[in-house]
């Protein structure tokens, strides 16, 4: 597997929409680097004959009833909300052109 | 039992159980049993050398709550007859569970200040037992980390050694049940963070079967390995808090349809004679310090004298187990925070220059909010989640899952409990592991199989380590869905070793001064 680098890392931190210095992204880099170094071990553990888990005591069709049960008023839902109007969450433009 | 155990000094020193009697014999009201904890955490949590378990005192709330137990008490009749048995007995709760009426700050900035419309299923349960709440308690941020010093608000310190860390990420809770500062607590333990800290603690953590505890309510970091669970002084306590808390809840799409077993019916049996107790090869030995080493051969020869059959187990898959944890945990976490975004919770950062787009006030928001830890582990899990990559690690990791459920299974074969130290070391010094993310990371290395495999865990305390003074935790392991064989065989050997000790093993902590004065989050 390859090794993970500050290019990677700032790439990473876009995708996370993490804004990250120049003097983070090169801590991080490093730090990451030797995590990922120890982790390497598992790629080599299991056997393509080895199922995934991804749960670790599988449920199946867990369902209820279609009936509407408590619901949240707009008032709550938006009382953590830093900035709201007109029942909504207000948020800065979506696009660059604004 | 006497007077002495009437007074405050006295109250905050019973267990659970033993304040539930004293309640419902009318020895002592829960107004003063509430009153004599938050007293207690206004002399030892707050100021320089202060505990700091709390960020959140909820003093009126839970003196009302104890103010309408009593009422009802003092009434009669069939109200007073259908209390719950903990009714009137307080409690703190791991401020990463929401809660009404008190802020839920995840030990982050991101979310200072933020009030949950909802309570948690577990927190609704304990209302409706009508058990006081004393407050949140301090965390690493987002539960993420092993020392509580990940915490935005600052380190909790452990009571047995105020330069010490309490163990993470609930080190809060642990720390404020061990300075009987409540009796009680909530946890969560996603990798170990109820059982690590109660074993650096001289306290009980347990983490039930996975499914077994709702986790609606519970601010998700690892959704296929969070798990909330008790954190008590006693096995009995934790059993008792357990059946509160336990139980189906339709909120939880992951939560187990089953009733809950009698636990506290298990931690009352009282033998081991003939049950089979596993040591697994891999958890003992190299690696683990000599006084834990020690305090762990003892509780098996006390085992042992008391009829249970030793056997070795080996889980040799175990040893890619915190590789696994460490590539699942961030994947999901990197998910699950997500939705911190600055939009609709919390804090709001904008750019300090260039476009206003949301995009960018998102990561200002998450570059301000968030703390080293938590921006690694997203970063490692979007990493571990990447196209090219995704097979290699998350996908393997999952592999590995399945391994180490088959050395459980094994193992489960030959043994009807798991034993092994809780965590490799005693407690560390605060600071000294802190510019060392994976020496940090390997205290979970005993505590991570469980949540891999969603078997429950306790741990207990196995007495003090030779070299340093300091507590060394027991972990029992069960296999899913057989948590009452948990509680059996922690009472057992709890019992064993106060007989020992002459006493529990907290009685040997020494006693805090007091700290200065309280400065709760609201405060700060």
């Amino acid at each position: 597997m390859a090794a993970i680098n500050r290019d990677d890392v700032a790439h990473l931190a876009r995708l996370a929409h993490i804004e990250m210095s120049a003097q983070e992204l090169d801590r991080m880099a490093g730090e990451l680097a030797v995590i990922v170094d120890s982790v390497k071990s598992v790629s080599e553990a299991a056997g393509d004959d080895v199922p995934a888990t991804s749960h670790p005591i599988p449920l199946t069709n867990v369902f209820r009833e279609d009936v509407v049960g408590h619901t949240f008023s707009a008032k709550q839902a938006l009382s953590g909300a830093p900035d709201s109007d007109d029942n909504r969450f207000k948020v800065p433009a979506i696009l660059d052109e604004a | 039992m006497t007077e002495q155990n009437t007074t405050a000094a006295g109250l905050i020193r019973l267990s659970a159980a033993a304040l539930a009697e004293k309640l419902r014999a009318g020895e002592v009201t829960a107004v003063e049993a509430t009153q004599a904890h938050l007293d207690r955490i206004a002399t030892v949590d707050g100021g320089e050398r202060g505990v700091n378990a709390f960020l959140h005192v909820n003093a009126e709330e839970a003196l009302a709550v104890a103010a309408e137990v009593d009422a009802i008490r003092a009434a009669g009749g069939a109200e007073a007859e259908a209390l719950h048995y903990l009714a009137g007995v307080p409690i703190a709760v791991k401020d990463l569970i929401v809660t009404v009426g008190q802020p839920t700050t995840a030990g982050s900035k991101i979310l200072e200040g933020w009030h949950s419309p909802y309570d948690a299923t577990v927190v609704e349960r304990l209302r409706a037992a009508k058990m006081p709440i004393l407050g949140k308690t301090n965390l690493d941020e987002f539960a993420m980390g092993s020392s509580t010093e990940h915490s935005a608000y600052g380190p909790t310190r452990n009571p047995w050694d105020l330069d010490r860390i309490p163990g993470g990420s609930g080190g809060g809770s642990a720390a404020a049940v061990a300075a009987f500062e409540a009796p009680l607590a909530l946890g969560t333990d996603t990798g170990g963070s109820i059982r690590q800290p109660g074993a650096v603690t001289g306290t009980v953590g347990v983490k039930p079967t996975y499914g077994s505890v709702s986790r609606y309510g519970a601010i998700a970091m690892a959704s296929s390995l969070d798990q909330i669970g008790p954190v008590t002084r006693t096995v009995l306590d934790s059993a008792l808090l357990h059946q509160v808390i336990g139980g189906h809840d339709p909120r939880d799409s992951t939560s187990l349809p089953e009733p809950l077993a009698d636990l506290v019916a298990a931690a009352k049996t009282g033998n081991v004679e003939g049950l089979r107790i596993g040591i697994i090869k891999e958890l003992h030995g190299e690696g683990y310090q000599a006084g834990v080493e020690n305090r762990f051969n003892e509780s098996l020869e006390l085992l042992k004298e008391a009829g249970a059959e030793i056997v070795e187990v080996s889980c040799p898959n175990f040893q890619y187990a915190l590789g696994a944890y460490y590539l699942i945990m961030p994947s999901e976490a990197s998910s699950n925070l997500a939705k911190f975004d600055g939009v609709r919770y919390g804090l709001r950062v904008l750019p300090e220059e260039g476009p206003m787009t949301i995009e960018r006030v998102m990561g200002a928001t998450r570059a301000a909010g968030f703390g080293d830890e938590v921006k690694r582990r997203i970063i490692l899990g979007t990493y571990a989640l990447s196209a090219g990559y995704y097979d290699a690690y998350y996908g393997s990791a999952q592999k590995v899952r399945t391994l180490v459920q088959r050395d459980f299974d094994a193992a489960f074969a030959k043994a009807d409990v798991l034993i092994s130290p809780t965590a490799p070391t005693t407690a560390f010094r605060l600071g000294e592991k802190l510019d060392d993310p994976l020496a940090m990371y390997l205290n979970d290395v005993a505590t991570i199989p469980a949540n891999l495999a969603g078997v429950p865990g306790l741990s207990l305390p196995g007495g003090l380590a030779d070299e340093d003074g300091l507590p060394v935790g027991i972990q029992l392991l069960a296999p899913a869905r057989e948590d009452a064989r948990l509680y059996r065989v922690g009472a057992v050997l709890e019992a064993l070793l106060e007989e020992k000790w002459g006493g529990p093993l907290l009685a040997q902590a020494p006693e805090l001064a007091t700290s200065g004065t309280l400065e709760t989050q609201e405060a700060k």
